[in-house]
């Protein structure tokens, strides 16, 4: 819901404005005038957004302003909201996404995902890595899929943990643990960018900082794009980011910009802690 | 006179709850600053429950111990020359005697112990029924005065009731438990009472079941009536058959249901289906009988096979429509219980509607499909109406579906109707024939329990 606060504010600035500071050579992801409606309730209000690849893109705002919805755009997990309706243009790789021959099924392999709460299969660790691999028959053979899921628990620095219980229950391990073990198992279908939709928020503070840790990592083999609430988050882990607000995307810069000078007032009162 | 007693009763519970309401009420307005410790309406509720609760079972007791009592004085009180020379049976045939002819019931000219005896046990009950009122009533007020009397404003009252109402609730699950044990110890007992007539390795080795032989005197125990093999056998054939159908069909429509039918066709089928668990099965048989066994043999004798009027294959196939509301209910319970946030994750990797069903949603909803099936299964052995109109009555050692069987039910059934004595095997064997079904169903239903209990929640 929209605080009185906020409708002022919209009435000084237009909320069509948007503010863009950095064109992005070379995008990975591309948007085109993107919205997306609930029903008869639109959500998102034609966002275009370059998300650079190799780097880690922060969308931030506050609660309800449509970054996740974003986010759920770019592996379309939208279409499994039966009421949801997205118009405009997603490219990547100069690929329309959203285009009726594409297979979403391979669109997802290739976009991998990360929830909010961790979420493991009730599957031991090694079958929970292993689950995509199987889907999409990505290992010949049984030591194949083994190296796959050991490399993958590697990337996400959670196999010197678990080795030596890989046949154990996923969800038997701590919170943290559990968030990289969904991050070992997006990492398996051989992705290219992964979403993380806030995926710190149900960590401790030690369990965070391993996980963004891990994405500074990852960041030199994948694009990643992170929703996220803490914009103490945000400025430590990405180089750009972009500000949301009630379904617009406002402003969208380097992250250093964003957070030292941002140009529209919204984003200003949000950075400096005057809402959300 | 009961029922006259019994309003009496609530009428002074009704006046106690106010009596001690109004008490209570006195002294929170006398003492405004709050030392009261219970609310008005507790000291009132503990006043009603000391008023209600052991006068009402004073008259259950009353009940319970009237009858023998009176009757005991009655067969004292004969002449001993009448009385004299009589075994039990006898005894008690004159007493049924004095007790209908105390009631009007004079069919022949009664001699004149009886009707003396017949007056005495008139006005016996009348002294006790009337000594009954009073003992109640008196109980009720004067609990009621006693109750009352406690109240203070730092009487805890709500901890009283408290402890009454926890009191009542344990009450209400030992009736529960002791009906159970008392059903298990009548049919144990008379089970053994059957082994020793007929032996247990008979019972549960032999392959020939013909109780109706065992009615000639002469035959009482003759070999093989009594072998249980073929009642079982048609029992698990005819749950099989039955859990064939049952199982995929229920199990597929919870997973339609669930996962791929839209609102507005759920809130259609959902109910529809559910209104299969309200047919009587009585309804179920004759639909077997008349609709679905000519059917089949008609369908039979196309194919060049013959198949029985009454065959196991339509009852199990009956049965198991019954039961798909079993599976598929819980089924779709427990996949609509798997959080979204699993369905995400899956979708998220890339898995299509179909691998996510079977990879994910089936195995995490695992323990609520077993426990419907285990449920259905349970009905399926314990069912009766469908199995008696459409499978048969003839114990036939086959494992053919097209052959008539019968099942543990149905025997126990027909072993009991008529007129039944309780020393033959014959009706002795419907208590051991029971007890198996019933060890079997409990069986069951604690194995799904520990399914159910062992790996729920393992996905939270």
């Amino acid at each position: 819901m929209v605080k009185g606060s906020l409708t002022m504010d919209q009435q000084v600035v237009s909320p069509e404005t948007t503010t863009t500071r950095s064109v992005v050579e070379d995008p990975k992801i591309t948007s085109g005038d993107v919205s997306v409606f609930y029903g008869a309730k639109q959500a998102l209000f034609d966002v275009n957004l370059d998300i650079p690849r190799y780097a880690v893109t922060s969308l931030i705002g506050p609660s309800g302003c449509g970054k996740s919805t974003y986010l759920r755009c770019i592996n379309r997990m939208n279409d499994t909201i039966p009421i949801a309706r997205v118009t405009g243009e997603i490219k990547i790789d100069d690929q329309d996404i959203y285009d009726p021959d594409l297979d979403v099924v391979e669109l997802r392999a290739r976009v991998g995902m990360v929830f909010q709460k961790p979420n493991p299969f009730p599957k031991s660790i090694f079958e929970n890595v292993a689950y995509g691999p199987r889907i999409h028959g990505l290992a010949k053979g049984k030591t194949d899929l083994e190296e796959l899921v050991t490399t993958s628990l590697e990337r996400a620095g959670l196999w010197d943990e678990v080795k030596d219980r890989i046949n154990e229950p996923g969800t038997g391990l701590s919170g943290g643990q559990q968030q990289r073990l969904c991050i070992a198992r997006a990492i398996a279908t051989k992705p290219d960018i992964i979403l993380m939709d806030e995926p710190c928020s149900a960590l401790d503070p030690i369990a965070t900082a391993k996980v963004e840790e891990l994405m500074m990592e990852l960041r030199e083999k994948y694009t990643i794009v992170i929703v996220t609430h803490s914009m103490a988050q945000a400025q430590r882990v990405s180089q750009k980011t972009a500000f949301f607000h009630i379904g617009y995307m406002v402003e969208y810069g380097d992250t250093k910009q964003i957070f030292e000078d941002p140009q529209d007032k919204r984003t200003q009162d949000y950075i400096f802690g005057r809402f959300g | 006179m009961l029922s006259y007693l019994l309003l009496a009763l609530l009428a002074v519970t009704i006046a106690a709850y106010f009596a001690g309401y109004s008490k209570a009420r006195a002294f929170a307005t006398g003492a405004s600053d709050g030392s009261q410790h219970s609310l008005s309406g507790y000291h009132g509720a503990y006043v009603a429950a000391w008023a209600g609760i052991p006068s009402f079972l004073l008259v259950l007791l009353w009940l319970l111990f009237q009858g023998p009592v009176v009757d005991s004085l009655l067969v004292s009180s004969l002449p001993p020359d009448r009385v004299e020379g009589l075994d039990v049976g006898q005894l008690n045939l004159l007493v049924s005697e004095i007790k209908s002819v105390a009631k009007g019931n004079i069919f022949s000219e009664p001699d004149a112990v009886v009707l003396a005896a017949a007056e005495r046990y008139n006005a016996w009950n009348a002294i006790a029924n009337w000594a009954m009122v009073a003992c109640a009533l008196a109980l009720a007020v004067g609990a009621l005065f006693i109750a009352r009397s406690k109240l203070a404003p730092r009487f805890r009252a709500r901890n009283q009731v408290e402890r009454i109402t926890s009191a009542l609730m344990i009450v209400c699950s030992l009736i529960a438990i002791f009906t159970t044990i008392g059903i298990v110890v009548s049919l144990l007992y008379e089970t053994l009472r059957f082994f020793s007539m007929v032996s247990p390795l008979q019972f549960f080795f032999g392959l020939n079941w013909e109780p109706q032989i065992a009615m000639r005197e002469d035959q009482v125990t003759s070999g093989g009536a009594f072998g249980a093999i073929p009642v079982y056998v048609g029992t698990l054939l005819i749950a099989f058959i039955a859990m064939l159908v049952a199982t995929p069909i229920g199990l597929f429509s919870a997973v339609y249901l669930t996962e791929y039918a839209s609102d507005g066709v759920r809130a259609v089928v959902k109910p529809l289906l559910e209104i299969l668990a309200g047919i009587p099965t009585v309804v179920y048989g004759f639909f077997a009988v008349l609709t679905v066994a000519p059917a089949m043999r008609q369908f039979g004798e196309l194919l060049g096979f013959s198949i029985a009027p009454n065959s196991a294959l339509a009852a199990g196939a009956v049965m198991g429509i019954m039961l798909i509301p079993f599976i598929s209910s819980l089924s779709d319970d427990a996949l609509a219980a798997v959080p979204q946030s699993l369905r995400d994750g899956s979708y998220g990797l890339g898995a299509t509607k179909g691998e996510t069903i079977t990879k994910v949603l089936l195995p995490a909803a695992l323990p609520g499909i077993m426990g419907g099936i285990l449920l259905a299964v349970s009905r399926a052995i314990g069912e009766t109406m469908i199995v008696v109109m459409a499978a048969g009555i003839i114990a036939a050692l086959t494992l053919n579906p097209f052959e008539p069987v019968t099942t543990v039910t149905v025997q126990i059934v027909t072993l009991l109707i008529g007129d039944t004595e309780f020393d033959n095997p014959k009706t002795l064997a419907a208590f051991a024939l029971g007890l198996v079904l019933f060890l079997v169903t409990l069986c069951l239903n604690v194995i799904a329990l520990s399914i159910v209990r062992k790996y729920r929640e393992q996905y939270d």
